[in-house]
């Protein structure tokens, strides 16, 4: 393992610079890189991508891997220790400024080095978190780029492959961009982001490994990973609320439901009797469910993945 | 005539409405412009333009034709937090149009806005920069609607008309969206976040009404306006800092520059340094200046325009 500096961010006169780390594992080669943090509070992806490392090391001082692996647990620590999940100085989000500008601004230019530094690679893998707060099912997710190979998902053996049609917003990510400058990518989502939970991060750990050694990057075995189910998201049904008050979750990311069947209720903040009651149209499975306490109308609850589908 | 746009529940009690004042002159239906400010919590320059538009429009009621919709808020959350986005959401208010009745309440309000503005002759969308940078009035275009907004923005009383380049991740701004489904809007950009500069609204004002002459909406002679200077006829030229510090300005906003003139320092408050000699890359106008002193590495500090006669 080789740990060395790939950027630094600086901020003087009043923050010291902050070294932004990359581990290099196996040859030389650009084979895989993974990405971890990039926004402040993506506590899980930084200990998932840390997680990675300590098993990599091993792997690499056992003779087995034939590849060459970058990993950067984060690139947020300037927003990461101050409780900021955005470029505190503007609240902008490095993770909508790619492919990055040398000459831009201040989270245009830090895109840009860490772009630089995770360019070239085969294979890239996001470790991320999503716009809304909210659990998922541990799941790879393409962006339909043209240039994606939505095979090659299923190979995590995570439960679900889901393939993303790019919004407007989605064209200055990490992962579009990677894509269109010639590196296959994928984004990797575990269950959480604010929360560090050791057994999803563990999921995602043996889900890289096990895409290593189907690959032959690794001799590694892993065990077998589910067969992933490959799920276009405008596929998936999207349940919103109708009222607004105290949101009381009936059901999990990973649940079935049958039609008809309660997901959720809304209860009255001030009698906390229920003043709806979202009920799954479809038989089907819980793929991501929001993280509130309270809830607006009108707002997504969660998504589920029909039957026909699972 | 106070009217509400489109209104949801906010979690606890209370009612999310965004509203416009409708002002009617004799033939209501015949035109409609709508004059709407306050996407971006921190941009209070059209405050002002809206509180005197509506003053100076009912004291011309009897020589007016159509219908003026002002909208002073479509944020009334971010403006009351005094934040640019919308509070508890990662994306702009700017990068959710056209909207969606599936997605979250905040999409549902930019939905129900596109919606009521649609079909309008003309919508003028009020900017104010934000909290670092100060501009000079003026109107941004993307260089795919120009013939059709040309026209318009030549008559709006602005110092200057900037035509930029198109970007997918542009296309979902309030004016791509309403440009896209034939409703030409204008974005004006003046001044600097969480200030009023009166001059300027009182400047646009005038243009508003220069516009509205031209559409047949005042039966008063046409005010005659200074044609702007269009970027297209000169050169934009960038400064960023290299350095961070504190910003301070050695020339005026709106000042001429020549090329190598130091447009500001970046101070070391430690030890009395200075740390970096901002220089103009061409000789122009100073249209943008750097506002909020505390700057980063590549912290924007001017934009001169030039290569346009004195
Ligand atoms: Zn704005």
């Amino acid at each position: 393992m080789k740990r060395e500096i790939l950027c630094t961010i600086s901020a003087l006169p009043y923050r010291q610079p902050i070294p932004v780390y990359g581990f290099r594992f196996g040859s030389g080669d650009k084979t895989l890189a993974v990405m971890g943090a990039i926004r402040g509070d993506e506590f899980q992806q930084m200990y998932t991508a840390a997680r990675l490392i300590q098993r990599l090391e091993k792997l690499e001082s056992d003779g087995a891997l034939s590849a060459g692996i970058l990993v950067v647990p984060c690139m947020a620590q300037f927003s990461m220790n101050v409780s900021r999940r955005f470029w505190p100085l503007d609240n902008t989000d490095i993770n909508r400024m790619f492919p990055g500008y040398a000459d831009g601004e201040t989270t245009q230019r830090l895109a840009h080095r860490i772009f630089q530094a995770l360019q070239g690679y085969q294979w890239g893998i996001h470790l991320t978190s999503f716009y809304l707060s909210g659990d998922f099912v541990p799941h790879v997710r393409i962006m339909e780029t043209g240039f994606q190979k939505d095979e090659a998902g299923l190979d995590f053996g995570l439960p679900y492959l889901v393939i993303r049609s790019p919004h407007p917003y989605d064209t200055v990510t990490l992962n579009y961009n990677w894509q269109i400058w010639g590196t296959n990518t994928f984004s990797l989502y575990t269950r959480a982001t604010r929360d560090i939970e050791p057994g999803s991060a563990e999921v995602a750990v043996e889900s890289i490994l096990r895409f290593l050694h189907r690959y032959g990057l690794s001799s590694e075995e892993v065990p077998e990973g589910c067969k992933s189910v490959c799920v276009n998201e405008s596929q998936m049904v999207a349940i919103g609320s109708s009222s607004a008050g105290i949101l009381l979750p009936q059901k999990h990311p990973g649940d079935k439901v049958a039609a008809g069947e309660m997901v959720a209720s809304i209860l009255d903040p001030y009698t906390a009797k229920p003043c709806e009651e979202i009920r799954s149209p479809v038989d089907g499975t819980i793929f991501f469910f929001r993280h509130a306490q309270i809830l607006s109308e009108r707002t997504i609850v969660c998504r589920i993945i029909p039957q026909n589908n699972s | 005539m106070i009217e509400t746009v489109v209104s949801a529940q906010l979690p606890v009690g209370e009612e999310l409405a965004i509203q416009k004042n409708r002002i009617e002159g004799a033939e209501p239906d015949s035109r409609r412009i709508a004059v709407v400010t306050g996407t971006h919590g921190d941009e209070l320059e059209g405050q002002y333009v809206a509180w005197k538009l509506a003053r100076l429009l009912e004291q011309k009621r009897k020589i007016l034709h159509g219908t003026v919709d002002i909208y002073p808020a479509l944020n009334p959350l971010g403006i009351s937090t005094i934040y640019r986005g919308l509070p508890g959401f990662d994306l702009d208010m700017n990068r959710i149009f056209p909207g969606s009745r599936t997605e979250t309440m905040n999409e549902y309000i930019a939905d129900g806005i596109v919606r009521d503005i649609a079909g309008a002759d003309l919508c003028i969308d009020i900017h104010a920069s934000n909290i670092f940078l100060r501009e000079i009035p003026q109107i941004r275009i993307n260089e795919k609607s120009v013939d059709q907004l040309m026209p318009f923005a030549k008559l709006l009383n602005m110092d200057f008309v900037w035509v930029h380049g198109a970007t997918t991740v542009l296309e979902s701004t309030l004016a791509y969206s309403l440009n896209d489904i034939g409703t030409p809007t204008l974005v004006v950009e003046m001044g600097v976040g969480m200030r009023i500069t009166e001059r300027y609204g009182n400047q646009l004002i005038y243009g508003i009404f220069s516009v509205m002459n031209e559409l047949g909406m005042l039966d008063e002679p046409a005010i005659p306006v200074q044609p702007p200077i269009v970027s297209t006829d000169g050169h934009v030229g960038f400064v960023n800092a290299s350095e961070s510090g504190i910003f301070l300005p050695r020339v005026s906003h709106a000042d001429r520059v020549e090329q190598g003139q130091t447009i500001g320092i970046v101070s070391n408050p430690f030890t009395g340094e200075i740390s970096e000699k901002l220089l103009s890359p061409l000789s122009g106008m100073v249209f943008t200046l750097r506002e909020y002193p505390i700057v980063n590495e590549g912290s924007l500090i001017a934009r001169v325009l030039g290569g346009v006669a004195k």
